[in-house]
């Protein structure tokens, strides 16, 4: 009940896999694990949503609604009215970069436009 | 400062882009760069003095952007052409992390323009990215300079760059490096890195380090409530502030595995609660309150109190290492409405007992 974690938007389409074990080197929470032909799904659980597996998969055989888990940015963004699944995206062990932190924002010009 | 709104989404020109603010060392859209040879900085993996002191202040917040470091290629050491490179972000701390774990072995450091922001949180921005990576290997001429065509990525850049997509691109293999740069020399040993150099972890030391950031992001509402306390209810109201401000920002990512539950805004509330027991036994021993103003002035610090800290420790999730959005946005939906309902009553409580008292009713 007092798990909001418990569920994530991690799916992993196994018949797809080509065993390239790019997953199981750029989670940082060892969802993946290696598997005897394909990847395994070791801890779903634990995905948070990153989306380096999905990005770094050639195969497509992983989708999941990447973006971090910032609260500070979604919190901001819904009282500014703007959508909470698509403002700042932060977080990480260098600190926060959300809020009022970040005096510039970078333009989307020459970034990546992110999977839907 | 760009509103959200004016930014379009642009699929990864590997050129300067006239929308944005122009870059001098962007080659023009129709080619890659031509004539004068790019420019190879010099880096060393000695951390000076001057460099803590920079790491201590931008763990405070204090001058952010002037943690800059130049986007380009950098030499470590005497590389030759069979060096091995790796990239990093232009955040000072993350080019430092790297720089300093290298020490004494000759490499090729490319600095991608990752607009001062660290790798991990760059990654996730998009920043450091597929197309900022291809543009600077063009820039910076890297081809001519490496015989090899293998960059060492940080783990943590991973949620930005598509390792499939630099290959075909731009002709580079990527080479996911572990998650910490101080695993690097036994990476480099032999090229694999371990499950547990893989994986990321929350330690206290990494914790605690944070919390000057969470500290100055609410000192000023702090530094007003406090004071607004001050006269309105008193010097143990002020302090009361203080203590909610501090447990959220400080005690609670320093407890954060030890309180129980997993929702951040519960262990908010749990931790806010038991701050609140001596506040809430000071406010019922002020004297001359009658039974029921007591029963109020109990009643507010466990409303209000406790609706701080949940707000704060939900904030705190952004700066952790694995809460993933959906949850977030569970929690969200699911403990602010509680908290705002808590914290308001509490205040419109407060606001009446004060009334009362001067109205000399209670």
């Amino acid at each position: 009940m007092l798990d909001a974690y418990a569920e994530n938007t991690l799916r992993y389409f196994p018949e797809k896999c080509i065993n390239c074990r790019r997953c199981t080197q750029v989670c940082p929470h060892g969802v993946f694990a290696e598997g005897e032909d394909r990847a395994e799904l070791l801890n779903p659980r634990d995905c948070m949503e990153c989306g380096a597996c999905s990005k770094n998969c050639p195969a497509q055989a992983i989708e999941v609604q990447s973006g971090v888990g910032c609260a500070w940015a979604m919190i901001g963004a819904a009282l500014r009215g703007k959508d909470m699944d698509t403002e700042c995206s932060c977080g990480g062990p260098e600190g926060s970069c959300c809020g009022g932190e970040t005096p510039e924002e970078p333009c989307s010009c020459g970034t990546e436009k992110r999977e839907p | 400062m760009i509103p959200a709104t004016e930014r379009t989404p642009a699929t990864a020109p590997a050129c300067a882009c006239s929308a944005c603010r122009p870059e001098r060392d962007l080659p023009p859209c129709s080619g890659p760069a031509a004539g004068h040879a790019p420019e190879v900085r010099i880096a060393t993996s000695v951390i000076t003095g001057k460099n803590r002191w920079d790491h201590f202040l931008a763990r405070w917040g204090i001058n952010r952007m002037g943690r800059i470091v130049a986007p380009g290629l950098y030499r470590l050491g005497n590389p030759t052409a069979d060096s091995p490179v790796f990239a990093s972000a232009n955040y000072t701390l993350s080019f430092d992390v790297l720089r300093s774990a290298l020490a004494g072995i000759d490499a090729w450091i490319l600095v991608l323009d990752t607009k001062g922001i660290n790798v991990w949180c760059a990654a996730g921005k998009g920043t450091f990215g597929t197309a900022e990576l291809v543009r600077r290997i063009v820039v910076t001429g890297l081809s001519g300079i490496a015989s090899h065509r293998r960059i060492i990525f940080p783990q943590l850049a991973a949620p930005g760059v598509s390792a499939h997509e630099i290959s075909r691109q731009s002709g580079f293999t990527v080479e996911y490096g572990p998650v910490r740069a101080r695993d690097l020399p036994a990476y480099l040993a032999t090229r694999t890195a371990t499950r547990d150099m893989r994986t990321v972890r929350f330690p206290l030391a990494d914790r605690l380090v944070l919390c000057p950031m969470e500290l100055v992001h609410v000192l000023l509402p702090l530094i007003a409530a406090a004071v607004v306390l001050y006269f309105l209810a008193g010097p143990v109201a002020a302090l009361a502030a203080v203590a909610a401000v501090l447990a959220g920002t400080v005690l609670f990512p320093a407890l954060l595995p030890l309180i129980p539950t997993r929702d951040f805004s519960m262990k908010g509330f749990i931790l806010g609660t038991i701050v609140t027991i001596p506040f809430a036994a000071a406010f019922a021993r002020a004297p001359g309150l009658s039974g029921n103003a007591q029963i109020i002035a109990v009643l507010v610090p466990f409303l209000i109190i406790p609706a701080v800290v949940a707000y704060l420790a939900l904030n705190f999730t952004g700066s952790t290492t694995f809460t993933s959005r959906t949850g977030v946005k569970k929690e969200i939906f699911r403990y602010v409405p509680v908290m705002v309902i808590m914290a308001g009553a509490g205040t419109i409580l407060g606001i009446a007992l004060g009334i009362l008292r001067l109205a000399g009713v209670a």
